[in-house]
């Protein structure tokens, strides 16, 4: 299932070009970070900008997406939200693909000793289930945007371990690499021209869904008051709040939560097309 | 349509059957007019190189197409009275397995893993008849008795994983003919065995067939499997018929330029590696772009404007049962016999410079072993071998799977280590070099390998990949590339693609160009032609042979094919369970082998001719290959061995159990590694 | 077998010890002030309760003896006391944990039959309209957050067929397990599956769309393989090829997953609990994060690592009996 099916850069792009729905899911994204990064220029209002006499009012002319029971603005709160969610979800991404390929390279590049220690604590790891040992480690060590990021990083880089770890395996067995061995190339230049670009692609899809994971995570934790604090615009947090006027003012859970469905389901359709563009057996004429 | 074969009715007829798929690169014409019938009891070959369509038309006659992607824009299978392309899938059933049956390629996968051996037979039975559960199984063990599986009864009970390869196409074979079918369709039932194993198979499928008058197609790339077992042969090019006939005229007067072609280009295990030889040029066309007038004209040396406009029609040729679908058919059949057209080859193999002037070999192998741990288990694959391989000559390394033959051309190249032991590269240690002196080595001796595939970074261009042996030496590259893709016969523009876009001979060409970029003095050659089809074997062998000429390079080169060998080597060194049994120089080891593997192996090799086939002396080996964890005690092969079995008196065999046989000359005039070598002719 | 069964049981050891391990640092070695998180967090802390913690946990004492006190209190079957309510960590354990068994066996039903049948469906009508919908509905499922399907299901089930005057039995209740009734433990009696409906299709929603993926892929990879066209060539009917030759062989991979996706299946318990007011471990859990109760917390995650772990042996020794080659060492030695 993991098999190392490596595909030229400009291949694998044209592949992925495609699949549509990859496609508008890249899409997605790229307006995503566009409104993040633009966050002050595209609303009108301050996130954090109270106004008790607006409380509750749906969505208007005013309030494109109507307010909170603070009556905050709900469209710059779900715009600047983006903000909290990619950068959770990009760096948590970061940090765990930064573990699990170092991690997964030196437990198939050295195999023995080095390897059985590696999987071994992967294990470990692996035996708490994800946002449960999130909420344990948060309850412990305190809230926070940082803990948060910290904590998912930390825990989502065994599955990448592995994958890696499998693909460095196959990759070191190929009769290419035992070419280049034959050549006289280094076991550095082995490793990085050769094992690694190929090993590397089936962790990009991984990476892929992990980001769209993270930010599911991330607003279950806020959801669950384990994450993101007040003030903060974060999309989680925004439906835990808006949960209780679920009869009233259905629109405080639909904005956030469709936000986070948007994202998440873009970043699941990318690591799709990934997949698929990867695969030999998809359309190669 | 009316039958082809004009021999009056038919067990099973396919006329005007054409297949195609629909695929995102266009219509693939797998199947694209093919007719022909099979008469009761006969043996129908159907001969064909990759993609030719042989096949897919079987499926279709079993109806195990997946419709779609598969089409039938035309075409009637007819089976006692009904046309089973036109049949419902109630009816279908019903025949399938019952009056037609099939066995496949590979028989590790074509079992479930998860279910017993025993109960795959016995589900045959019972989807085709009311009986119990206890009775299906025992006529299951008889069965499983029939085809040659010791101990059926216990056997039964095992997981297809837990039998060796021969074993399980053996329950495939059980499988097949449980109910006694009418038609067996054989689709290349030994090509994933290992050569003795397969002889042990097709005279098992030649027993039964004879018993039960089961008429058998036989599909297969092997001409030389054809030729001993056939009636009647079909040869399929990109998806047409190109000839029919009764299999003695097709090797002897072959009325189509393809099977002329086929037939002179292959290498044979009877004719010494000199003479007539003639690889067919280019490539097999791609399905959705197949050439327009006759499929073969842009390959063909006989092909004129006509080939280019007009299909051929299949049309009786010298009687009535010989057909065949070329224009030129009586300019073929004349050079069948005179033979203007092939080029005559000076031997192969190089020369050998050690005698001349009294060099040192280029590599010496002194007493090398490789043993490791798989499984929790000792694997002792290299066992103990010596060789020498000089300058500019070829050194055939031959043997079945599991022999060690593979390990020892990686520990030669120190990219695996060896246990113990020395290898010598022009005087100078291998085994102890440093990392400098190892990468100085690097550029003298290279490798080749078997997977055309896997052998190239996919994420490289040929032009990267060439110039990687410049880069690592810290050579200037310029132009070099190019020179290098012009010597292995490719063109300046195959630089910029990547190895996807390459078919597998131009890709054996790269491997080979990567090869000798640094001018090595020595090859060692992994199998580099078995992953090929038929004719660009031919091609690529020739490569070979011409730069061996050009740059004097010698070969160390691994193979199981017999017939190969006899081709490209100077000398021969068979191995068997990690150890050389018999080394000898080329012609000597083919026409007077001394060991009794030796003699196995040639002897379970077909050659393409079909009189010279039927009459020769057949040496049988019993049993499977033992694995090197549970070799044999003294001779390894004793267990296998048909003079042990047969001639040997108790107090010699006793020899064989308790002494290993030294690889030494008994009077034979070159070593062999048997107590009782004996020099026997079976080619 | 035995030696598979054995190898496979003795690697548990060292994966809960070095859990638990990891457990014990964060909670007593990492924040900087054990005594003030066991207690409560930002709440002051008097003497007294100081005093009284840090000898229950040995805070005073060197690292390596917290450790040893540590673990022989777990082996004594002591999960620590609840700091807002007083009571033990045992109790609530006791309280809770039929609640969430009772919801997770559900989901775990609905996850296999949904999550399989669509699978296959849409791996044998591959590009068909059935194929479509299940990926069209899979992927929408795995994205959609856990809380805001629980969400959605309560507004239009539990309050739009009540504003609608829908039939009875399209209105559901919304909050809470009701009468708590059960038959043989799992079996919802009278109206108690009302209760159970919404937040078992919430639980199972995410792991029921993975699981369908995953039989679909190692589906469409089973139909392509060599003894599927030996079982039609034999002439058994179609169905019999599909069900007995190739989810046989599918089912394999699937199962593993079903056990390694029950880590996923708890923390979304947890928020689906929390959603429903369902009175399950996970409810506790949620309860514990918001009034900052860190025994309960590490209590219950102890237990469900446990589990967890415990879980997946079984599911680990059960597909060795659905794949014969797992039984005698690695597959392929030969």
């Amino acid at each position: 299932m993991t098999a190392v099916r490596s595909v030229p850069r400009r291949e694998l792009w044209r592949r992925f070009r495609r699949n549509r729905l990859a496609t508008a899911g890249l899409m997605v994204i790229g307006l995503e970070v566009a409104a993040a990064i633009l966050a002050p220029l595209i609303t009108f209002d301050d996130p954090g900008h109270v106004d008790s006499g607006a409380s509750l009012s749906p969505p208007s002319g005013d309030h494109w997406f109507g307010t909170d029971l603070l009556g905050r603005d709900l469209y710059s709160r779900v715009v600047y939200g983006a903000r909290v969610s990619l950068q959770v979800g990009i760096v948590a991404a970061v940090i765990a693909l930064a573990i699990g390929l170092v991690a997964g390279a030196a437990a198939g590049w050295y195999g023995g000793f080095v390897d059985g220690l590696v999987m071994r604590v992967t294990d470990v790891f692996l035996a708490f289930p994800y946002i449960l040992a999130a909420i344990a480690v948060i309850t412990a060590v305190g809230r926070g945007r940082m803990a948060v990021i910290v904590v998912l990083g930390l825990l989502g880089w065994m599955p990448i371990a592995r994958l890696f770890r499998a693909s460095v395996l196959q990759a070191k067995a190929t009769e290419y690499v035992e070419a280049a061995r034959a050549l006289g190339v280094s076991d550095f230049g082995v490793v990085t021209r050769h094992i690694l670009p190929n090993a590397v692609q089936p962790v990009v899809v991984y990476a892929a869904i992990f980001v769209g994971t993270a930010v599911l995570s991330e607003a279950a934790l806020s959801f669950l008051g384990a994450g993101i604090t007040e003030p903060t615009a974060a999309w989680g947090l925004m439906v835990a709040q808006g949960k209780d006027y679920i009869f009233s003012s259905p629109h405080l859970l639909f904005f956030p939560g469709a936000a986070i469905f948007l994202t998440v389901l873009a970043f699941v359709l990318v690591g799709d097309g990934l997949r698929d563009a990867l695969d030999p057996r998809v359309g190669t004429p | 349509m009316s039958t082809v074969s004009g021999w009056g009715d038919a067990a099973l007829e396919v006329a005007d059957l054409r297949v195609h798929f629909d695929t995102p690169a266009g219509v693939v014409k797998a199947v694209d007019g093919v007719s022909w019938s099979l008469h009761a009891g006969e043996t129908l070959g159907i001969v064909g190189e990759s993609g030719s369509g042989k096949s897919v038309s079987a499926l279709a006659v079993m109806g195990l197409l997946p419709v779609p992607p598969a089409r039938f824009p035309s075409g009637h299978v007819l089976y006692d009275g009904r046309d089973l392309l036109a049949a419902g899938e109630k009816e279908l059933r019903h025949i399938r397995g019952n009056e037609i049956s099939m066995i496949f390629q590979d028989p590790l996968t074509s079992l479930n893993p998860v279910f017993r051996v025993g109960s795959q037979v016995a589900e045959a039975i019972r989807a085709h008849e009311k009986v119990g559960r206890a009775a299906a199984r025992r006529r299951a063990v008889d069965l499983l008795g029939e085809v040659g599986i010791p101990d059926a009864a216990r056997r039964a009970d095992d997981y297809p994983h837990e039998l060796s390869g021969g074993m399980r196409q053996r329950v495939m074979i059980a499988m097949a003919l449980a109910l006694d079918p009418r038609v067996l369709l054989a689709d290349e039932p030994t090509t994933a065995l290992d050569v003795t194993v397969r002889t042990q198979i097709m005279d098992l499928l030649s027993r039964l067939q004879g018993d039960r008058g089961t008429a058998v197609v036989l599909i297969t790339h092997d001409l030389g499997l054809v030729a001993g077992r056939a009636d009647r042969v079909l040869v399929m090019y990109a998806g047409r018929a190109v000839e029919v006939a009764p299999v003695e005229d097709l090797y002897h007067r072959p009325r189509h330029a393809y099977t002329l072609a086929l037939l002179s280009s292959l290498p044979r295990l009877d004719q010494p590696a000199e003479g007539r030889w003639r690889p067919i040029a280019g490539q097999p066309p791609r399905l959705v772009a197949v050439p327009p007038g006759c499929p073969f004209h842009p390959r063909c040396p006989f092909a004129t404007d006509i080939c280019r406009a007009e299909v051929p029609a299949l049309a009786a040729k010298d009687h009535r049962a010989h057909l065949a679908a070329c224009h030129h058919s009586d300019r073929v059949g004349e050079d069948a016999t005179s033979c203007e057209l092939a080029v005559d080859v000076p031997a192969m193999g190089g020369r050998s410079t050690a005698g001349s002037g009294g060099t040192p070999p280029l590599l010496e192998v002194d007493g090398l072993v490789k043993h490791y741990r798989a499984g929790g288990a000792d694997v002792r694959a290299v066992d103990g071998i010596s060789f020498t391989v000089d300058r500019g000559e070829t050194l055939a390394l031959v043997g079945e799977s599991g022999c060690g033959k593979t390990t020892t051309a990686r520990t030669v190249l120190r990219l695996v280590e060896p246990t113990t032991g020395a290898v010598r590269f022009d005087g100078e240690d291998v085994i102890g070099a440093s990392a400098a002196r190892l990468r100085a080595l690097r550029r003298e001796m290279q490798i080749v390998f078997q997977d055309p595939y896997a052998s190239l970074n996919p994420r490289m261009t040929v032009g990267t990949i060439l110039s990687e042996p410049f880069r690592v030496h810290g050579i200037d590259d310029a132009g070099e590339v190019a020179g290098l893709l012009d010597v292995v016969g490719l063109g300046a523009e195959h630089a910029g693609r990547y190895p996807h876009q390459l078919s597998g001979g131009e890709r054996q060409r790269v491997g080979i160009a990567r090869a000798i970029a640094l001018s090595p003095s020595l090859l060692v050659c992994d199998e580099p032609v078995s992953a090929l089809d038929v004719s660009i074997q031919a091609q690529v062998l020739g490569l070979l042979h011409d730069l061996q000429r050009e740059l004097g390079l010698a070969y160390l080169f691994i193979a199981h094919d017999l017939s190969v060998v006899r081709r490209i080597s100077r000398r021969v060194a068979v191995m068997y369970l990690g150890v050389i049994v018999e080394l000898a120089d080329r012609d000597v080891l083919f026409d007077r082998p001394a060991h009794p593997y030796t003699q196995a192996l040639i002897s379970a090799v077909p050659v393409p001719d079909p009189v010279r086939e039927r009459t020769r002396r057949r040496v049988v080996t019993s049993g499977d290959i033992p694995t090197t964890v549970d070799a044999p005690s003294g001779c390894r092969f004793r267990t296998r061995c048909q003079r042990f079995a047969g001639e040997l008196t108790d107090a010699e065999r006793q020899r064989c159990v308790e002494e290993a046989p030294a690889l030494v000359d008994r009077g034979q005039g070159h070593p062999a590694a048997c107590h009782y070598a004996d020099v026997s002719t079976v080619v | 077998m035995a030696g598979y069964v054995l190898r496979r049981t003795l690697l548990v050891v060292p994966v809960v010890w070095g859990a638990v391990s990891v457990l014990f640092v964060v909670f007593f070695l990492l924040p900087g002030d054990p005594v003030e998180l066991m207690s409560g967090g930002e709440r002051a802390v008097n003497a007294e309760t100081r005093a009284a913690i840090e000898s229950k946990y040995g805070l005073d004492r060197p690292w390596y003896e917290q450790y040893g006190r540590f673990w022989s209190q777990l082996a004594q079957g002591d999960l620590g006391v609840s700091i807002t309510q007083g009571r033990s960590v045992n109790a609530i354990l006791g309280e809770t944990a039929p609640a969430s068994v009772r919801l997770a066996f559900w989901a775990v039903v609905l996850e296999v039959l949904i999550g399989v049948t669509a699978g296959v469906l849409s791996a044998v009508r591959r590009r068909s309209f059935v194929d479509a919908l299940a990926t069209v509905s899979t992927t929408v499922a795995v994205a959609v957050p856990v809380f805001v399907l629980g969400y959605l299901l309560q507004y239009m089930l539990g309050v739009y067929t009540f504003r609608h005057d829908f039939p009875d039995w399209a209105r559901f209740p919304v909050q809470g397990i009701g009468p708590d009734s059960w038959a043989l433990f799992l079996f919802p009696r009278g109206s108690q599956w009302k209760y159970l409906v919404l937040p078992a299709v919430t639980l199972a929603s995410v792991s029921t769309a993975v699981v369908a993926r995953m039989t679909r892929a190692t589906m469409l990879e089973v139909l392509d393989a060599d003894y599927m066209r030996t079982a039609a060539a034999k002439g058994l009917p179609r169905r019999t090829v599909i069900l007995k030759h190739g989810l046989r062989n599918a089912l394999v991979p699937v199962v593993t997953l079903v056990g390694l996706d029950l880590g996923a299946l708890i923390g979304s318990a947890v928020l689906t609990e929390a959603v429903f007011g369902w009175p399950g471990m996970g409810l506790a859990i949620h309860g514990a994060i918001t009034s900052l109760d860190a025994p309960i917390v590490l209590g219950l995650s102890l237990v469900l690592v446990a589990a967890y772990v415990v879980v997946n042996l079984f599911v680990d020794l059960s597909y060795a009996l659905l794949d014969p080659r797992i039984r005698y060492g690695k597959a392929g030695a030969r």
